[in-house]
This record gives C-alpha cells, sequence and structure tokens, in this order.
C-alpha cells in the first residue's frame, strides 16, 4: 500500500509543438473571454452577444476611435518591443515607466526651451537624440550597478518610475502656464515648433509607422544579430555566456541602453506627437501593462503586435461598456487582469504535463 | 521652529499603512515569493472592507454597534486579501508562473477593483447617497484612548490613534520575533533562500509559500482598511490611495528585510511623504515635488550600499522571484 505512486504526478514537457501550445494559450484566451462576458452580465443586463458587440463598438465603431485604438496599441507595443530584450536576458526591467517619462520630459524641455529659437527640422532632431538619451541615461543607472554589483534590478527600475515622476511634476510646476494652474497646456498652441510633422490628414499614422517599424527592426535585432544571440544566451545562462567569452556586464549595460533609449522615443511620441503636453500620467501605466503583453508574447516582438491589440482591445472595450452604463472607468483593469491570470495560469499546461496514477500502480 | 508635535503624529498615520503593507511583504518575500501585486492586495482589502461596512450601516440605519461596525471590515479585509493571496499562490506556486508577471497582473486587477466597486458601488446598490462616506464606521475605527486628550504633547504624539495603528507595530514586532528567533522562522527563511535544501530537510515547500504569503498578503489589506477607516475618516475617493503600495515594497528594501526597523523606518517615510507640507518653501511650490522624491531615492541609495558591502546578511532572500519544482534540480 505504501508504494503507490502519487495520484498526480507531473513532469516538464519536452517542447511542445508551437501550433499546440498556442492552442492551449488561445483556449485560454477564449475561455476568459467567457467569464468576462458572465462578469459583464452580472453588471449591466446586457447578453454576452451583446457584451462583445459593444466592446467592438467602442475599438473600432467609428473612423476616429478605429484610429484611437491604433494609437494606443501602437504606443503599448512601442514599450512592450523596448522592454523584451531585457526580458530575455532576464533582465527585469520594470522601469518602463519611469523611462517613457524621462524621454517625454525631455522633448517637452526641448520643445519649451529651444522652440522659436531654431529651425524646426533641427529641433526635431535634438528633441529625439535628447528624448533617447535621456530614456537611455534611465536605464542605464540600474544596469550599471546591476552589472557592476549585481545590485536588484527588479527594485531599483520600480524606485526610478517615482523619482522620473517626481521629476516631472517639478517641472511642470516650473513651466506651467498659466501660472498656478498646475499643468502646461498645449506647448507651443500657435508655432507648432517642435510639434512632429503629421501625414497626411491622419493624425496618429505616424506613430503606428515608426511602432510597427521598430517592431521589426528589434525582431531582426533579437533574432539574427551577434548582439541578440549574446543577449539570449546570457539569459539562459549566465555562466555558459562567461564561459564562451560573452562579457556579461557589457551586454547588461549595451541591452538596458537599447532598451531605454526605445522608451524615450515613445516618450517622445507621446508628448511631441500625440498630446503636445506633458503630465506625470502621460506613461499611463504602459511601462507596467508593456511587461505583460512582452511575456504574453514570449519576448517575441512580433507576437507583441497581437497582444498589445488584445489589451487594448479590452481596455476600450471595458471603457465603452462603462460609459454606457456609467459605471466606473476600472472596469476594464478587472477584465485584463482575469484574462492575464487565465493566461498567467495556462502557461503551466504547456511547460508541465500532468500524470494521473494509473489503476494497479 | 519646526512643529514636531503635529509633525510626528502626521508622519504616524502616513506611515501604519506603509507598514502594514512593508510587513506583509517582507514575510512574503522571505519564503521568496517577490509579490508585486501587493499595491492591488491593498486595494482589495480596502475596498472589501468598505463594501462590508457599507452594507452594514445601510442595514444597520442609524444605531451602529461598534463591535460589529468593527469586526464585519475587517472580516471582509481579512477575507478578501486571503483571495488574492490565494490567486498569487496558486499561479505562481502551484503552476509555477512567472511571480513579476502575476504580481503585476495583479496589481493592475486590485487597483481596478477597488477604484471600479469604489466608483460604482452606489450605482450597483441603487443607494440613495451622493459618495461612500463611511463616518460611523470610522468613528469606531479611529476611537483613541479616552486619556489620550489630556496628556498633552505625549497624549497626542503617543496615544492618539485608533487600534489599528497599534494592531500594525505588534504585528511588526511579532513577525521580526517569529522571523529570527522561532524555528517556524528559521524553516521559512530556509525556504526563501535556498528551497531544494529545505525540500531536502524535509520542510514542506509549498505549504510555506501558501501559509507566508497568504498571512502576507492578509497584514497588507489590513493596511488598506487602515487607510481608508481611520487616515480617510472613511471616505472613499479613487485613487487616493496612490503610490502607497509600491513605497510598502521601497520599505521592504530600506530596512533590510527587518519588520521591527519597519515601525522606526515606516515612520521616517511617513515623514518624508509629507515633509514638503512642513518645508517653508515660500512661493516655490515646485520644490515639494522634489522632495516627494526623498523616499525613492533613499531606498536607491540604500539597495545600492547593501549590494555593494554584500554583507550575507543584509541580502535579499536568495531564491527570491523564483519559482521551485522539485525535478528540476
Amino acid at each position: 500500500m505504501h508504494n503507490k505512486t502519487p495520484l498526480i504526478r507531473l513532469s516538464k514537457r519536452k517542447a511542445l509543438p508551437t501550433s499546440k501550445a498556442w492552442g492551449i494559450r488561445l483556449l485560454a484566451i477564449l475561455l476568459s473571454l467567457v467569464f468576462c462576458a458572465v462578469l459583464t452580465m452580472l453588471v449591466t443586463d446586457l447578453n454576452p452577444v451583446k457584451v462583445f458587440a459593444t466592446m467592438f463598438q467602442g475599438a473600432f465603431g467609428t473612423v476616429r476611435k478605429t484610429w484611437t485604438t491604433g494609437q494606443e496599441i501602437a504606443m503599448l507595443l512601442l514599450v512592450s518591443v523596448a522592454l523584451a530584450p531585457a526580458f530575455m536576458m532576464h533582465f527585469w526591467n520594470l522601469g518602463g515607466e519611469g523611462q517613457i517619462l524621462i524621454g517625454g520630459l525631455a522633448t517637452a524641455a526641448c520643445m519649451i526651451l529651444l522652440g522659436g529659437k531654431i529651425p524646426n527640422g533641427i529641433l526635431i532632431l535634438v528633441m529625439t537624440v535628447s528624448a533617447m538619451a535621456a530614456g537611455a541615461i534611465w536605464a542605464f543607472i540600474p544596469a550599471f550597478f546591476k552589472a557592476k554589483w549585481n545590485t536588484n534590478e527588479t527594485l531599483f527600475t520600480l524606485m526610478m518610475n517615482y523619482v522620473a515622476t517626481q521629476l516631472v511634476a517639478y517641472y511642470v510646476i516650473i513651466w506651467e502656464v498659466p501660472k498656478g494652474s498646475g499643468k502646461i497646456g498645449i506647448i507651443n498652441q500657435s508655432t507648432e515648433a517642435g510639434w512632429l510633422p503629421q501625414i497626411g490628414s491622419y493624425k496618429y499614422l505616424l506613430n503606428i509607422l515608426i511602432a510597427l517599424a521598430v517592431t521589426v527592426l528589434m525582431f531582426i535585432y533579437m533574432r539574427y544579430s551577434k548582439h541578440g544571440y549574446e543577449l539570449t544566451v546570457v539569459g539562459e545562462s549566465e555562466r555558459t555566456a562567461r564561459y564562451v567569452g560573452i562579457k556579461v556586464e557589457k551586454v547588461i549595460v549595451r541591452t538596458l541602453i537599447l532598451s531605454g533609449a526605445v522608451c524615450g522615443l515613445t516618450g517622445l511620441l507621446l508628448v511631441g506627437s500625440t498630446n503636445h503636453t506633458i503630465t506625470t500620467t502621460i506613461a499611463d501605466n504602459r511601462g507596467f501593462t508593456a511587461v505583460m503583453v512582452a511575456w504574453l508574447a514570449k519576448f517575441n516582438p512580433i507576437s507583441m503586435i497581437l497582444s498589445s491589440a488584445l489589451l487594448i482591445f479590452l481596455k476600450r472595450g471595458a471603457s465603452e461598456i462603462s460609459t454606457m452604463y456609467h459605471l466606473n472607468q476600472s472596469f476594464g483593469d478587472i477584465l485584463t487582469g482575469i484574462i492575464l491570470f487565465f493566461i498567467i495560469g495556462s502557461e503551466f499546461f504547456i511547460q508541465y504535463q500532468i500524470h494521473f496514477r494509473k489503476k494497479g500502480q | 521652529m519646526f512643529d514636531f508635535v503635529s509633525f510626528i503624529p502626521r508622519a504616524v498615520v502616513q506611515s501604519i499603512p506603509l507598514l502594514y503593507g512593508s510587513t506583509g511583504e517582507i514575510i512574503t518575500q522571505k519564503s521568496g515569493n517577490l509579490n508585486l501585486g501587493i499595491p492591488g492586495v491593498m486595494y482589495v482589502g480596502a475596498i472589501s472592507g468598505v463594501i462590508a461596512s457599507f452594507f452594514y450601516e445601510r442595514s444597520a440605519g442609524g444605531n451602529v454597534n461598534s463591535f460589529v461596525a468593527i469586526l464585519l471590515p475587517m472580516l471582509a479585509c481579512l477575507i478578501g486579501s486571503l483571495l488574492m493571496g490565494l490567486l498569487y499562490c496558486f499561479l505562481t506556486v502551484t503552476l509555477r508562473a512567472n511571480q513579476n508577471v502575476t504580481g503585476l497582473a495583479m496589481t493592475t486587477f486590485g487597483i481596478g477593483f477597488g477604484n471600479f466597486f469604489g466608483g460604482s458601488l452606489i450605482k450597483l446598490t441603487g443607494a440613495d447617497v451622493p459618495n461612500i462616506a463611511l463616518s460611523a464606521t470610522s468613528a469606531c475605527f479611529s476611537r483613541s484612548l479616552p486619556f489620550a486628550g489630556r496628556l498633552g504633547a505625549v497624549g497626542k504624539i503617543f496615544f492618539s490613534y485608533g487600534f489599528l495603528a497599534y494592531l500594525a507595530i505588534v504585528i511588526a514586532l511579532a513577525a521580526a520575533f517569529i522571523l529570527k528567533k522561532t524555528r517556524t522562522g528559521l524553516e521559512l527563511r530556509a525556504v526563501g533562500e535556498n528551497p531544494a535544501t529545505a525540500d531536502a530537510a524535509g520542510i514542506n515547500i509549498t505549504a510555506y509559500k501558501y501559509v507566508a504569503t497568504c498571512i502576507g498578503c492578509m497584514i497588507a489589506g489590513l493596511g488598506g482598511l487602515y487607510y481608508v477607516m481611520d487616515y480617510a475618516c472613511g471616505i472613499w475617493s479613487n485613487d487616493a490611495f496612490g503610490d502607497r503600495g509600491w513605497l510598502a515594497i521601497a520599505l521592504v528594501i530600506f530596512t533590510i528585510w527587518r519588520p521591527d526597523v519597519g515601525v522606526l523606518a515606516s515612520i521616517l517615510f511617513g515623514g518624508l511623504y509629507i515633509l514638503y507640507l512642513f518645508i517653508p518653501t515660500g512661493m516655490n511650490l515646485s520644490v515639494k515635488e522634489l522632495y516627494k522624491m526623498l523616499p525613492y531615492v533613499v531606498t536607491i541609495i540604500v539597495l545600492i550600499i547593501t549590494s555593494m558591502r554584500r554583507k550575507r546578511e543584509n541580502q535579499p532572500p536568495q531564491s527570491l522571484g523564483l519559482s521551485y519544482f522539485r525535478e528540476d534540480r
């Protein structure tokens, strides 16, 4: 009686074919959507079909809404792509929020201080360089300490977010227009100095194109370049990396500078192209949401297009439902949380196999 | 002259939610779980208490029994946070999911949950009140000792708080004692440092991780309850809790994983958090924003120094953030 095998036993799977793995994930997403629909039914009186119809309406109902959705997806995608190489290296960069903010702050500083003083083309160039440099510096600081003294990067980058937030708050008060209002308002409204160019009549097209271009470049960088190979090896095993002669410290710092620079670029687009102003909430939790987007896509930049689209669709859809029923806008966060829990849970079934005790064992 | 008699009590009331959060997170992290869901858990704890007390106050009408008014929200708060803890454990321990992602998802969910029910509770229940103001319950929570008023400055600094404030200190000291001096604490630390070794020594890893994380979440949840019932006088407003959850996590590092140090450190943090109100900056409001940066900068400095000095006892638990799978070795 004592030598029975356990009732439930787990073993690690070798490697599940990609199609099967995605099948499991898709099933998890479907299950979670059903769960979300039931939940929505409980707080509103919509039937499940209506729930999704309304959500779809909220995301793609009008041309304007569709563009906004596209822009939101593009921004989230850009941040996720920025974080991907760091995560691939198992460096948990939770500082996307701060890196976006500081990039946005640099952009706003250029627009306010240099606007009208130098030609617009050069101004935009200066803005781009300083935004990316600011983001890169914000990521470099924790990376440097990680490389040199193995300082915990998860906690370090997390704290850097709030330093950036307060820095932005400080400058918002210094630059506020009019004095005492506590916000900057639209920068260079009359001259439009430092506003990124608009392609045709599409306000958000530039952002979307840049995000897609960076995504493809990052995919190539991670998959086909020597740098990409090195950071993958460091992520798999630091010891192996050292053994084959990769300078781990250098890879960590280099990758994080890249990661921070792309976050800074997001800040540039948010300030220079989308909002033309800066607030402490301009990053809008993208730095954190992007962690989940990147992880859902298994750090593959191309798959991130899908995962960021899923999360933005939910957010905008849930927002439509909340508006219709005069509920709080945070409903979307609840749905996002639920879907994430399902997908996080489903990873288990991709990585492990469950064996039940067979008869007679 | 700096007004300590009014500064210290304000720093203390700021510190209590942080102390609850950090004590809970320290216990959690000692088991090797880096629970970044703490900000969400604190929101859930707060709103669970609010919901319970909202229904109680409505059903009780005018005559609120102070014992029930305290018991119900506390129970609801503990159950709400416990459920969040169980969810985290189920995903990270049983299903071995990534702790950072799970934690962040829990924070998104928890803050959304709090704000949604905080903002929609009245609409959902069809009540005819303009906003959630649980003044009767809050009065029970923030009742201080009767002789506090008669003791002048001493009374104000030491005895002017509601019972949850003292409970926070008791819990922190008890946690420090258990972690440092008991067998349970030793085994818990072993689980966080090196689960494989602990497993070989016959310690039930799963049980320790579950219990530590769930207790940690329940303690953290009380911090949210204290904030809304005592500090905010029973008035729920969305996002008012702010970034205190992250500040609690910062406090964990600042105290180098010691809940007893947390008692004083949280007051220091609370003081730094409101220092800008007491610094005479004249018309220059912008500098106040820089003062608010202080707790985070101080935490970063502590983080750097502890990693540079490499003292064994000051390091994060070695397997912090990693899931344990026995067959992986």
